[in-house]
């Protein structure tokens, strides 16, 4: 990959492996174990039956769906962070999972089959982004600072309609509710609006990659260095925006992904944008791939909202890096 | 060569009235210095030269073209500008900073090739920081910052400086380090302007002085005519007393009978 040194790029094969890794034990672990011997030849395209249905038609699907919703937080939580000149920046941190989460629990509480809840969620999504970055515009045009101030505030007036639809649901939907909110992956149908979205985004983001390293040096800065910054900052807005709309949609509001991968990479991998990009999504696809295997297995026939299980993998990982770091 | 003209030029600080517009002509091979007090508008002036910051009135030129209507990216291979302010939002090296000079070079799939990262560790060689070239910037002292951000706009290889403040945080030795570097760049045919609150660097180094007045007054001129005592008593709002020191001259506040004075050292 041009750009990208070799040093980088062998770490991007090794995160591929991961990832490769990570989805097979996607695929193999389960109800029904499936040896890699079976594996092989259900993927060859023979195979018995039952693991050619258990496989082909629910794991898949559902890994595909958790590698790229990781990969989806991961990159716009990098761009995030470049864009805010913020450590802290998340994909939500804008409120994005707040709209995204007062349009699903709308839907659930009117009772919206699967498909409504995921279309309440997107519309949440693009919703709040709009609401976010025209009050941010204010009377004297928007700065990272303010765009950062409008997001917070607007997510914690999010977050109390939330609390509110909370209150009003009848208590057999509760639980359905929480898992949305911690982020779930049983949702997940089709992975292929996700892919669809994933692969382009990352593709045009790549060429990107020199210049927001510059922008991470300050808007000023990077117009002195020939950057044309407003362009790029709201190219950034938008496409970090609709790679957040569409994982919430894919699987809830999954936790900490966005914020802890990219750092976790900038901390092994230095920050190089060019490459923690595409470290991101492997990175964050691999991590997301994982925590959902553990969150259908470990209390298996019980699920755990993933969620729990990508701060709990991430939060030690996070905080051993962060102490070792110079 | 870069030849950089104001045209009727107003910039825009708010709430102060227009004053007067400013007409100059900055030719390659002149080391400009702007000096005034402190809200004059010096780094106002810098930003607006380099198109940063958009003028209230009139237009600034470089090599003939207006400035507004030319793509940042060739502006950015004529002029480099440096800050006054850093930002370092996120760690990087110091050979990863003075790299970000280069980025007006390159394509954007293009990386950093040899020639670029030997033009990168000649300028931190030039500001005596090479040493520090693996160090994160956010770990070092002030002045070892300036100097990078220096050397940085050495990288960016520009027929045209715009230096803000360019011996902030350093010490002595370096002061002189610096301006003996623009100094050297002018020669070679760069078009060198600073904004200095040090009259007395602005008196040895600069060859022509632009005095701006906080209330949008300005004159301009050769060192040598704009070195004007009463002027500069106007200019700061203090009395000043000259001497010389090897020919060039050098100016301290006038100390008032009421200041605190250590007779006996």
């Amino acid at each position: 990959m041009p750009g990208v040194s070799g040093r980088g790029l062998a770490a991007l094969m090794v995160l591929a492996g991961l990832g490769l890794l990570a989805v097979a034990a996607a695929l193999a672990v389960g109800s029904v174990p499936i040896t890699v011997t079976q594996l092989l030849a259900v993927l060859t395209g023979g195979g018995d039956p039952l693991h050619r249905e258990l496989l082909l038609s629910l794991r898949l699907p559902r890994a595909l769906a958790a590698f790229a919703t990781g990969g989806l937080l991961s990159l716009a939580g990098a761009l995030m962070q470049v864009l805010l000149r913020n450590p802290l920046a998340d994909p939500y941190v804008l409120g994005l999972s707040g709209g995204a989460a007062v349009g699903a629990l709308g839907a659930m509480l009117v009772g919206a089959a699967a498909f409504g809840v995921s279309g309440a969620a997107f519309a949440g999504a693009l919703l709040s982004t709009l609401l976010v970055f025209g009050l941010a515009q204010g009377v004297g045009g928007w700065s990272p600072t303010r765009l950062l101030l409008t997001g917070v505030v607007v997510a914690a007036g999010w977050s109390a309609v939330v609390t509110f639809l909370l209150t009003l649901s009848p208590a057999d939907q509760l639980p359905g509710m929480l898992y949305w909110l911690m982020g779930d992956l049983s949702y997940a149908r089709s992975p292929l609006p996700a892919w669809l979205v994933l692969v382009p985004a990352l593709l045009a983001t790549l060429p990107l990659g020199r210049t927001l390293n510059v922008l991470a040096r300050g808007p000023l800065q990077a117009a002195a260095l020939g950057v044309a910054v407003r362009p790029l900052e709201i190219t950034v807005y938008v496409l970090a925006s609709l790679l957040t709309a569409v994982a919430v949609t894919t699987a809830g509001s999954v936790g900490f992904v966005g914020l802890v991968v990219p750092h976790m990479l900038r901390l092994l991998l230095g920050n190089d944008q060019r490459l923690i990009l595409p470290a991101s999504v492997l990175a964050g696809g691999a991590l997301l791939t994982l925590a959902d295997t553990l969150a259908r297995t470990l209390l298996a026939p019980e699920q755990l909202p993933v969620g729990v299980i990508t701060a709990l993998l991430g939060v030690p990982t996070f905080l051993f890096l962060l102490y070792r770091s110079r | 060569m870069a030849m950089l003209e104001t045209r009727d030029l107003v910039i825009d600080i708010p709430g102060r009235a227009d004053g007067r517009s400013l007409s100059l002509c900055l030719a390659p091979g002149q080391r400009w210095g702007i000096l005034g007090p402190n809200g004059a508008g010096k780094t106002t002036l810098l930003h607006t030269l380099a198109g940063l910051h958009p003028p209230r009135a009139g237009r600034v030129y470089l090599d003939g073209a207006p400035l507004a209507t030319l793509k940042r990216k060739m502006v950015a291979r004529r002029l480099a500008l440096v800050f006054q302010e850093r930002q370092d939002g996120f760690p990087a090296t110091v050979l990863e900073t003075a790299l970000i000079g280069r980025h007006p070079f390159l394509a954007p799939w293009q990386r950093e090739g040899t020639e670029d990262l030997r033009l990168a560790r000649e300028a931190l060689a030039a500001l005596a920081v090479d040493h520090l070239a693996d160090r994160l910037v956010t770990t070092l002292s002030g002045g070892e910052r300036q100097r990078v951000a220096i050397a940085t706009a050495l990288t960016q290889t520009p027929a045209l400086w715009l230096a803000d403040e360019p011996t902030n945080h350093l010490d002595l030795r370096h002061q002189v380090a610096v301006m003996r570097l623009l100094a050297d760049q002018a020669r070679r045919g760069a078009t060198v302007v600073m904004g200095l609150h040090d009259l007395n660097l602005a008196a040895r180094w600069c060859d022509h002085l632009l005095l701006l007045f906080p209330d949008g007054q300005h004159c301009a001129g050769p060192a040598e005519v704009m070195l004007e005592p009463r002027a500069l008593e106007r200019l700061y709002g203090q009395p000043l007393t000259m001497t010389r020191v090897g020919g060039a001259p050098v100016f301290v506040p006038t100390p008032d009978p009421g200041d605190p004075v250590d007779h006996d050292r």
